[in-house]
């Protein structure tokens, strides 16, 4: 652990990544105590300020009833991080189970799961997800439900291909004549060799979670106002560019920043770890 | 060629049985809504006899395989049902609106090999130098935005400040072209009117950037990845031991190869870019089938919903099939094979 974190330190880009993400869970985590204006997730007015160009008050400008976007972006990240945890601590451990019955028992399990699994791969992710959101209540829980229903098949057919692969290895057949059952061969031999694998793609996947969260909400599917979210910001400002451009241009940004250090942390994480593409 | 007769077949049987899959799919997401879908389609005003006739309609005092066989039959019958949006057959909208969609997707595919496949090459003749690193960090954070924020700043930047594209829309309004294919750069052509073609394309390069920008991103990786697996087979060190020129060692050799992996990729950013349409034609008012699927997600249109995405799944089925087959053509294994390929 401390030496893959060594490693992967030595990379500049790398330890941008590193660094960006830490500091976005920082931000997301005290976004109460370090906002300037705490009060201003919710719905809050103040149009004495309001639409205000960014200045040494307000970093980021002000949006058309007076909120501080600076603060809002900080409230909007704890929001796209927990969502980004909460579907992977679902999707991921389902995806994994399913690809690891199908890639080592196979057989007319492997067919089956696997077909099901290309049914979900076979719809555009946000289009399924906007589907499902278009006939559930717009609400987070909803929009993690969503999320957490097209990202499992990934799971599955990543860890399914692995398994295939390492079913026919030496030491699944060793440990299957020393009379190792299928459970034990499953998740304590095939298992730790995908996890390698399991661990890059998730912290890719905060990334891209955090890309599908925001569109779902850009297109009015996901959290609701008042409550802060980059990508309903976005779609709020986008009516008054190029004048406002500070409404859309610093959460847009904000999506970036974060979604581009998860991007530079997995990337440097499938070179130490050494994963394929 | 009768290895790629049984490798279409084959992909033909794979894609009908997804294809009932997805079905199930849609028809199950369209049950889950919650409360009556005949009284939301009528809407508050509506009376109990109304609503009754409405569900008998819509078959929905059946059991539920029951009413799944109705939906499949009308949808191998070609009816979508009416959407409540338009207040005509679903059918009948996509058909206006899926070209639009098309026009974009397919600009943004040519966008993203055109540029994707290039820097991925450069990327892997050059690897570990100051090339392969800006590659690296041009594909990380072109993939680090969804397709909305890409939109806006490029509309911001290329559109308002240097006004060099048209701001929205697909074509200026002073043409007035009669929509034969629905496809505005095919219809200018077909009628031989130049400046409106030039028109549509000159609307259609911003969105079609924006569309493009991850795609570019993924490819690129992708490509440099493959090729520089590649360039470590010994038919290359062979190439390199001859004294080749590293230009011609890229093209002849090691280029090909590293293309098949790519192909895939392409046709999933493909499916990725079907749904990430839905964000740009947002920000550019582009009047394709994803404006029209937003639009009846939020007023709850079932039979609009159900046949948009149903439209969606069967596009990238097909594209799915062709790219297999491209990478069949390329592959002379799948190419001259007798016994087929899996």
């Amino acid at each position: 652990m401390i030496r893959t974190l060594r490693i992967l330190a030595a990379n500049p880009l790398s330890l941008l990544g590193l660094i960006l993400v830490c500091l976005i869970t920082l931000a997301a985590i005290f976004a109460p105590w370090i906002a300037p204006f705490p009060t201003h997730n919710g719905a809050v007015v103040d149009f004495l300020n309001n639409n205000r160009a960014p200045s040494a008050r307000n970093w980021m400008g002000t949006d058309l009833v007076g909120r501080d976007i600076f603060s809002r972006i900080l409230f909007a990240y704890q929001i796209s991080l927990t969502l980004g945890v909460v579907v992977l601590a679902i999707a991921v451990p389902i995806g994994t189970m399913i690809g690891l019955l199908a890639g080592y028992i196979g057989g007319w399990l492997e067919m089956i799961l696997m077909r099901i699994v290309d049914v979900f791969l076979s719809i555009p992710p946000l289009v399924l997800a906007i589907a499902m959101m278009g006939v559930l209540e717009p609400t987070l829980t909803n929009a993690m439900l969503a999320v957490t229903a097209m990202w499992w098949p990934w799971y599955a057919r990543l860890v399914y291909s692995i398994a295939r692969g390492e079913r026919e290895e030496g030491y699944v057949l060793a440990a299957e004549v020393i009379g190792a059952g299928a459970g034990h061969i499953a998740f304590r031999e095939i298992l730790p060799n995908c996890l390698p694998a399991i661990i890059t793609k998730m912290t890719l996947d905060m990334g891209f979670v955090i890309i599908i969260a925001s569109s779902l909400s850009f297109l009015g599917l996901g959290v609701q106002p008042p409550t802060a979210d980059l990508g309903s910001m976005v779609a709020e400002g986008a009516r008054y560019l190029p004048d406002s451009w500070w409404l859309t241009v610093f959460p847009g940004l904000a999506i970036l920043v974060a979604v581009f250090g998860f991007n530079l942390l997995g990337d440097g994480l499938r070179d130490v770890l050494g994963v394929d593409e | 060629m009768s290895g790629i007769l049984r490798l279409l077949l084959n992909r033909l049987g794979i894609s009908l049985i997804v294809l009932v899959g997805v079905s199930m799919l849609i028809f199950a997401i369209a049950r889950i809504i919650p409360g009556d879908p005949a009284r939301i389609a009528l809407g508050p005003n509506a009376n109990a006899e109304q609503i009754a006739s409405l569900r008998a309609e819509m078959h929905l005092d059946a059991s539920l395989p029951v009413q799944y066989g109705h939906f499949v039959a009308d949808v191998l019958r070609g009816d979508l049902g009416m959407s409540l949006y338009t207040n005509r057959p679903v059918t009948q909208d996509i058909a206006q609106f899926l070209p639009a969609t098309l026009e974009l997707v397919f600009l943004a595919g040519f966008i993203m090999v055109a540029f994707g496949l290039p820097l991925g090459i450069l990327a892997a003749r050059h690897r570990g130098r100051w090339q392969d690193h800006l590659v690296r960090v041009i594909a990380l954070l072109t993939v680090s935005a969804p397709g909305f924020v890409w939109a806006v700043i490029l509309m911001l930047l290329f559109a308002f400040y240097l006004p060099l594209f048209p701001i929205a829309g697909r074509i200026s309004d002073i043409y007035d072209i009669e929509r034969t294919t629905g496809f505005l750069t095919i219809d200018t052509l077909l009628v031989g009117n130049w400046a409106a073609f030039g028109s549509a394309v000159h609307h259609l390069i911003l969105p079609a950037i924006a569309l493009s920008l991850s795609g570019i991103g993924q490819a690129a990786r992708l490509t440099r990845a493959n090729m520089v697996e590649t360039y470590e087979k010994p038919y290359i060190e062979m190439a390199q031991a001859y004294g080749f020129f590293p230009s011609r060692i890229a093209r002849s050799y090691a280029f090909k190869p590293s293309l098949i992996p790519s192909l895939t990729i392409i046709g999933l950013d493909f499916a990725a870019m079907l749904g990430n349409a839905f964000l740009v034609e947002a920000v550019f008012a582009w009047p394709g089938l994803s404006r029209y699927g937003v639009a009846v997600i939020l007023r709850k249109d079932l039979n609009a919903i159900m046949g948009t995405v149903l439209i969606i799944a069967i596009t990238f089925l097909i594209v799915n099939i062709i790219v297999d087959l491209m990478i069949a053509f390329l592959n002379p294994r799948i190419r001259y094979s007798t016994r087929g390929a899996s």
